[in-house]
């Protein structure tokens, strides 16, 4: 229970990443960006197969930064300069990058179990630390030892690594480009007075966005140990769930929180799957119909409950202007035979 | 400091609702001018502002500013010379972002935009030093969102992030049209204030007569996309809002009924 649990938490981190780029291009471009389906793959895919072709994982894992990078900047394109609508521009691209990854693997699934990839060599170093075995002991001792993961050192470089590009989003959206970003989503008419391109605003903040979804990708990869062409079907709504979950438990008033937030939703979002998964009469294949159930959970549980507030509030009001005596209806008539 | 060269525009052209907003309009601003415009509805001041600013281009028609022909620069770059407060208060400013990030945005409106920090220290006491004009308090506001404040300081707002950084040509469409009057006295006043603080070239869209007539040394009065009568420095002082109904009526031989209930 509790590795599995751990390695949900592992997995969340992971795709905490792809869930900030999904916090950038839905929250702060108000922009329902369906590409991500697309370019999670095109990351993966590129790491994978640029990986057997003996490149160093290091720089395979940059090239899918760069490739989902350049995937978002033709979303971008085709939304401000072919004039698309946003969701159907992304639709398209996703469509279109289904058969760019196939071209890019060459074949539906490329394993890389034998590969040298970030994820072993991160292991690797990790083990030369000899941390893994003074946390065994030390769990031991307090008769913790049933609970050890058999390392930490994936979840702890992916945390800080997760935590390193929320810090950078966070500094970046205060920076004069970064300020200009949140007022394209915000008013964009306002920013074009003010001598901001938004149309190519809006073609790096995609681009910066699905870069991010391809960067995670490429990680998912690795840490699988295989690339499926497959595997970016329903992202945009687990990045969604996360943005959401997060919200609902964060909130966002301010960006450093709203980032905080989307970090802690996608590890969130992983438990509750993984929690939900135990159940006997699911399967593995209602993964997509529980998120979908999470998102729509999320999306209507606090307006219901927001609802019901509102609905206690009244019935206090009314109560109090009950108990104040019958003037009160006096004071309705009178008002009304004065009109 | 802006020229406007027989502008010409049409709207749904071949169809049976072509319509002809701007017909061969000339206007000449010299430094300083501050040029109110009246006319009523479809009489095509929205169009002319949106001319200038290069929201939509004209059929025909040169606009230079400072004696550079700007006619085909898309907004965003012309929006370096040109400052423009919006009829509406929430289309100036972006309400998610705080009151200094919307200032650092309106900074950055003459430079092109860069990965420095939008809002510095020295930026920070510059923006406060700049809200005190407004005399609304908002300088002790700097970190409260803009979408938190009424539709009066978001309008003063807009205006001061409009003109702050100096444009050649503030276009002010119809600013106080959407505010109580009290609301619209003191932006009013605002814009009267500013833009003799800063000497800018001003030209603002008004259904207020008696606002037109306040404000400004220059006066125009626009009808189906022309300019049917125009009062310069030395003949504006005299006019009054009767005399302007006369003069529409003289012009046009009909009477400027829609813009009489206005006066109230």
């Amino acid at each position: 229970m509790f590795t599995a649990l751990f390695g949900s938490v592992e997995v969340g981190v992971i795709y905490a990443i792809m869930a900030l780029g999904v916090y950038l291009s839905f929250r702060i471009l108000d922009f329902p960006d369906l590409t991500v389906d697309g370019s999670f793959v095109t990351g993966g895919a590129t790491a994978a197969v640029l990986i057997i072709s003996g490149v160093n994982p290091f720089l395979a894992t940059a090239g899918a930064l760069v490739a989902g990078f350049l995937a978002g900047c033709v979303t971008g394109i085709l939304h401000t300069k072919g004039k698309i609508n946003a969701l159907l521009s992304g639709i398209l691209m996703m469509i279109a990058l289904y058969s760019i990854n196939l071209r890019i693997m060459d074949k539906p699934n490329v394993p890389l179990l034998a590969e040298e990839t970030v994820i072993t060599k991160i292991s690797a170093w990790w083990q030369g630390l000899g941390f893994d075995s003074m946390m065994q002991s030390l769990l031991t001792s307090i008769g913790l030892s049933e609970y050890i993961p058999s390392t930490w050192g994936i979840f702890t470089v992916m945390f800080v690594l997760a935590f390193a590009i929320k810090k950078a989003v966070d500094l970046f959206l205060k920076t004069e480009i970064g300020l200009s970003l949140r007022a394209v989503g915000d008013n964009d008419g306002m920013v074009r007075s003010f001598s901001a391109n938004t149309d190519w605003l809006k073609v790096l903040g995609l681009g910066i966005a699905n870069a991010l979804v391809a960067f995670s990708g490429a990680l998912v990869a690795q840490y699988n140990g295989f690339s499926d062409v497959g595997m970016g079907i329903g992202m945009i709504i687990i990045g969604l769930a996360s943005v959401i979950i997060g919200e609902a438990v964060i909130g966002n008033a301010t960006i450093v929180r709203a980032t905080l937030a989307v970090l802690i939703g996608a590890v969130l979002y992983r438990l509750i799957v993984t929690l939900a998964l135990r159940a006997e009469f699911l399967e593995t294949g209602d993964m997509k119909l529980i998120t979908a159930v999470i998102v729509i959970f999320a999306l209507v549980v606090p307006k219901l409950i927001e609802k019901q507030k509102a609905g206690a509030r009244k019935k206090k009001r009314a109560a109090q202007l009950g108990s104040a005596g019958t003037n009160g209806g006096d004071q309705v008539a009178a008002a009304r035979s004065d009109l | 400091m802006l020229q406007l060269d027989q502008i010409y525009k049409v709207f749904y052209e071949g169809t049976p609702d072509e319509k002809i907003a701007l017909n061969q309009l000339q206007l000449q601003m010299n430094p300083g001018d501050f040029v109110t415009v009246i006319g009523s509805n479809g009489a095509g001041k929205s169009t002319l502002m949106n001319i200038i600013s290069g929201n939509i281009f004209p059929d025909y028609g040169t606009v230079k500013i400072n004696g550079s022909d700007m006619s085909s620069m898309p907004e965003h770059k012309r929006a370096r010379k040109i400052g423009r407060v919006f009829q509406n208060p929430l289309a100036g400013t972006a309400p998610t972002m705080t009151i200094e990030e919307n200032l650092a945005l309106a900074y950055n409106r003459t430079k092109p935009r860069s990965l420095q920090f939008g809002v510095t220290k020295k930026r920070r006491d510059f923006f406060r030093e700049q809200l005190e004009i407004l005399h609304l308090g908002l300088e002790d506001r700097l970190q409260a969102k803009v979408g938190l404040l009424s539709g009066g300081e978001r309008q003063a707002l807009s205006l001061l992030m409009a003109t702050f950084t100096k444009p050649d040509i503030l276009l002010l469409d119809e600013h106080t049209a959407a505010l109580d009057p009290a609301r619209a006295d003191l932006i009013t006043k605002l814009t009267k204030e500013i833009v003799a603080k800063f000497q800018l070239t001003t030209l603002m869209v008004t259904h207020n007569m008696q606002q037109a007539l306040d404000l400004g040394n220059c006066l125009i009065m626009m009808d189906k996309g022309q300019i049917i009568f125009q009062a310069n420095e030395t003949e504006k002082p005299d006019l009054t809002v009767e005399k302007l109904l006369a003069e529409f009526q003289r012009i046009r031989g009909e009477a400027l009924l829609s813009d009489r209930s206005l006066l109230a």
